[in-house]
């Protein structure tokens, strides 16, 4: 049955609607829409996880004769209960886009040509083994993001790790999720939330921390704003650096000046102590008291290094250290009112009260990352809010398999499968799993991902692939790392699906297959692992990143680690992952049982998923026969850390005297390389733009749409001032999103990273204005 | 020929007679919300003459509080 134009326009209208519900009426839902009655008819449904953020919304796509054309939320699905945001109803529209990468292409003589794929492939192998032969092994590498299918970080770290030897394999996760993980790591030996969604069902109050959940993560903003006008009293409270559609939408809007929210948490953390609100029986039982280095730098120099070492403290010092942050003097360095921080203060202290905390890049991508996400659990742990439905400490994740594939199969230069390469065991495991030798897996981590750009621009490494992710567009100090890629000895391979920055810098472009036309698996911020079957053919040559990592890998002897065939590999490759987890605290769901439902949230230990972990009620790993087992640290405690405030790597001066911060819109995704091929979302926000106070934009004499120019230490960028438009930032700050490469505003943002989690402060660095 | 889609918005209990009664219309196609009173309408007319005869009997259906539209297209305006 063929799908002619008329009745795909009308998809879009449909789907244009269905969008436009989603966003004004909070968790509306068209899940029972079964047919497209009167049109020509789709085939058949099937399920897959969205391709856009972390929340994991399942979806169910429309195929006919071939072409998705039509998408609706799948109503077995927990995670969304049938609603779909705007990204969502018109996914598969980016697969369709007219200048898709369909065939690969190679630079000869400096032009880019196309070649079969195979040809491609095999240059690929060539140059890599060459330049490992030539350089070593540390002189190749592999950069891959947080929408990599499970499978693709796994073979990628196989490969590279287990066959080849480098721990050069890194995502674009540590640019978004890194100080998450070494949050969760440092707080409680495990990574990954102890929540779930659920808890939106249940929490009284809403504590947003430097998160834009109306835009970033809409579908959970959506069922928050329904649950609060479900249930009587339940509350949001925005605390933020910049008045956005959540602030809007909160019930009180909190402001706080960049990097404060530091002191605010401590501050949070002095008047629960001092009002008794502490849950003592749960601090006493469950809790240890811990501080660590101080004035720990900001990365910004090459080579750097940083250790953190833990020392033990007690209550008491404790306590004493927070007395450096009463409300008073944290009002001083924050601007927040000391009234408005006791407020906070008393939701998260009300024992009445269930409080769910989200945060995401405001707290990630922070020069003190780890310390803040610390921070707000240590709030959690003083009153025992944790843990149980509704009291969560809740670290969102903004890519569909940040969690899934950087964070659970490891491809970040320090992890393994199962742990670290520091570990012998870790090692020893791998090894035996992968059947190399163990020697092969080098127990050193190298480069994380600013510094792996770094070594590509010194010439420390010669070969880098690229895959599914845009650098060229996202690395901060930008320019530095694109004149690196260009250098004459670089060779840059790039997996994508359509022209990017990044495939401007490439020397081999690879036609990657994109979402559901492949069979892969995500894995979201709750814990769930999705597969999704091939639901539709790749255009041309273009192929999964798993297979092309395959092809190479068997061109470069490795057929035993990499045995399967193109018609049966994802399958054994995750039965094969599988066993890195096996055990009761992050036991995987089979194959099988992932094929059948939209979702599995692990651990999931005979037949049962794990809705909220350390808590024996809910969690099979718990068994210390108490109320709580966080069984992640040694001491079998959750750590409270004693972290101070420090201030960012820059801060507004006299030269450069705003703070530049940047982030995305609902309509987009990332750098826009899909979202922009998307006519309906294109159209809604078709290019980027800085917002300016209305009262700056009044002192520089700009009004909407004039040009600015945005000059700092690094770049400068020209582009048009929206002023009052759906964000608005505070006096002296401007705010840019990131989507639109006609505007590369990391050529003006800084590579400061937190020393702790490498993971760049992206909201953070200091412009100045010009009227252009 | 032009394709539009709405928000249908039914007056107050009229949700099951607005679907009825869209449903029986010529070029319309409906679908509705599962959980809230909210019906996505699309309409799609051979011509403007039509088109327009749509829109006055739209306009004076007795169920329907509101139409809000969402998408817009007609051809021969491209």
């Amino acid at each position: 049955m063929k799908l002619d134009r008329r009745e795909f326009i009308k998809q879009a209208a449909i789907g244009s609607a269905l969008a436009t519900a989603g966003s004004l009426f909070p968790g509306i839902s068209f899940g029972s829409w079964n047919r497209l009655a009167g049109g020509p008819g789709v085939l058949a449904w099937q399920k897959t996880p969205c391709r856009f953020c972390g929340t994991g919304c399942g979806l169910l796509v429309g195929v006919s004769d071939g072409r998705a054309v039509a998408v609706k939320g799948d109503p077995n699905c927990t995670v969304n209960k049938g609603l779909c945001c705007m990204k969502g109803y018109h996914s598969v529209q980016a697969l369709y886009g007219r200048d898709r990468i369909t065939t690969a292409k190679v630079r000869k003589n400096g032009t880019l040509v196309e070649v079969p794929i195979s040809e491609a492939l095999d240059l690929v192998a060539e140059k890599l083994k060459q330049t490992r032969d030539t350089y070593g092994k540390d002189s190749v590498a592999m950069y891959g993001s947080g929408q990599w299918t499970i499978p693709d970080g796994y073979v990628a770290s196989k490969l590279f790790k287990g066959c080849l030897g480098t721990n050069n394999v890194e995502a674009n996760a540590r640019l978004c999720m890194a100080s998450a993980v070494t949050g969760f790591m440092t707080s409680f030996g495990l990574d990954e939330p102890m929540g779930c969604y659920e808890d939106i069902d249940h929490a009284d109050v809403f504590v947003t921390w430097g998160n834009n959940m109306a835009e970033m993560h809409p579908v959970l903003f959506s069922r928050m704003l329904s649950s609060r006008k479900r249930r009587a009293g339940v509350k949001i409270i925005d605390f933020a650096t910049r008045f956005t559609r959540t602030s809007q939408a909160a019930d009180k809007s909190i402001i706080f000046k960049p990097q404060t929210d530091l002191a605010v948490a401590n501050a949070i953390c002095y008047e629960i102590i001092k009002n008794n609100w502490v849950n003592d029986n749960f601090v006493t039982t469950h809790v240890s008291f811990h501080k660590g280095k101080t004035n720990i730098g900001y990365g910004t120099e090459d080579h750097f290094t940083f250790t953190d070492s833990a020392e033990t403290i007690d209550y008491e010092a404790f306590k004493l250290f927070l007395e450096d942050y009463t409300p008073e003097k944290v009002e001083k360095i924050s601007g927040v009112p000391a009234e408005e921080i006791k407020y906070l203060a008393s939701l998260y202290g009300n024992p009445s009260l269930k409080v769910t905390s989200f945060w995401c890049m405001g707290m990630n991508q922070h020069t003190r990352g780890t310390w803040i996400n610390n921070l707000v659990y240590n709030i959690h742990l003083l009153v025992g809010k944790i843990s149980t439905p509704g009291n969560s400490p809740f670290s969102l994740t903004g890519q569909p398999s940040a969690c899934g594939t950087v964070r659970e199969v490891g491809t970040l230069t320090h992890k393994l499968p199962h742990g670290v390469v520091m570990n012998e065991h870790d090692r020893q495991m791998a090894a035996e799993i992968w059947q190399v030798s163990v020697e092969n897996i080098d127990p050193k981590p190298s480069y994380h991902t600013v510094e792996m750009f770094r070594a590509l621009d010194r010439g420390d490494i010669k070969f880098i692939w690229i895959q599914v992710t845009n650098p060229m567009v996202t690395m901060p100090n930008l320019r530095r790392y694109r004149d690196g890629a260009l250098k004459d000895d670089r060779f840059v391979v790039v997996s994508d699906v359509y022209p990017t920055p990044t495939t401007d810098v490439a020397d081999v472009i690879l036609p990657a297959a994109m979402w559901i036309e492949q069979e892969g698996m995500f894995g979201n911020s709750e814990r769930r692992t999705q597969h999704f079957a091939q639901i539709v053919d790749p255009p041309g040559e273009a192929m999964s990143d798993t297979w092309q990592i395959i092809e190479v890998a068997k061109r470069l002897g490795f057929e035993k680690q990499f045995p399967w065939s193109q018609d049966n590999y994802i399958e054994p490759i995750w039965e094969e992952y599988r066993r890195f987890h096996a055990g009761p605290t992050h036991e995987m769901a089979p194959y099988t049982v992932l094929a059948e439902r939209s979702g599995v949230q692990w651990p999931f230990v005979n037949g049962r998923e794990t809705r909220w972990r350390y808590n024996p009620a809910y969690d099979p790993a718990c068994n210390n026969g108490k109320d709580f087992d966080f069984y992640g640290k040694k001491d079998n405690r959750a750590w409270i850390w004693a972290r101070p405030y420090e201030p960012p790597a820059e801060s507004p001066d006299e030269d450069y005297n705003f703070w530049l911060n940047t982030g995305r819109v609902i309509e987009h995704w990332h750098t826009g390389s899909m979202t922009r091929r998307v006519p309906v979302l294109h159209n809604a926000v078709p290019s980027s733009y800085v917002e300016i106070h209305p009262e700056d934009a009044a002192d520089l004499g700009v009004v909407n749409g004039d040009l600015v120019k945005i000059i700092s230490r690094r770049g400068e960028l020209t582009m048009p001032a929206q002023i009052n438009g759906r964000g608005v930032p505070v006096r002296g700050m401007v705010f840019v999103p990131f989507f639109d490469e006609s505007y590369l505003i990391n050529e003006v943002t800084l590579d400061a990273f937190c020393p702790i989690s490498k993971q760049p402060d992206y909201k953070k660095c200091a412009v100045r204005l010009e009227k252009a | 020929m032009p394709i539009f889609s709405y928000l249908a918005i039914p007056k107050k209990d009229a949700r099951k007679t607005l679907c009825e009664e869209l449903s029986t219309l010529e070029h319309c196609q409906i679908i509705p919300a599962d959980n809230q009173d909210v019906v996505v309408l699309v309409t799609d007319t051979p011509d403007d003459h039509i088109e327009k005869k749509l829109q006055h009997t739209l306009k004076s259906l007795p169920s329907l509080q509101s139409l809000s539209l969402a998408f817009g297209y007609n051809e021969k305006l491209e």
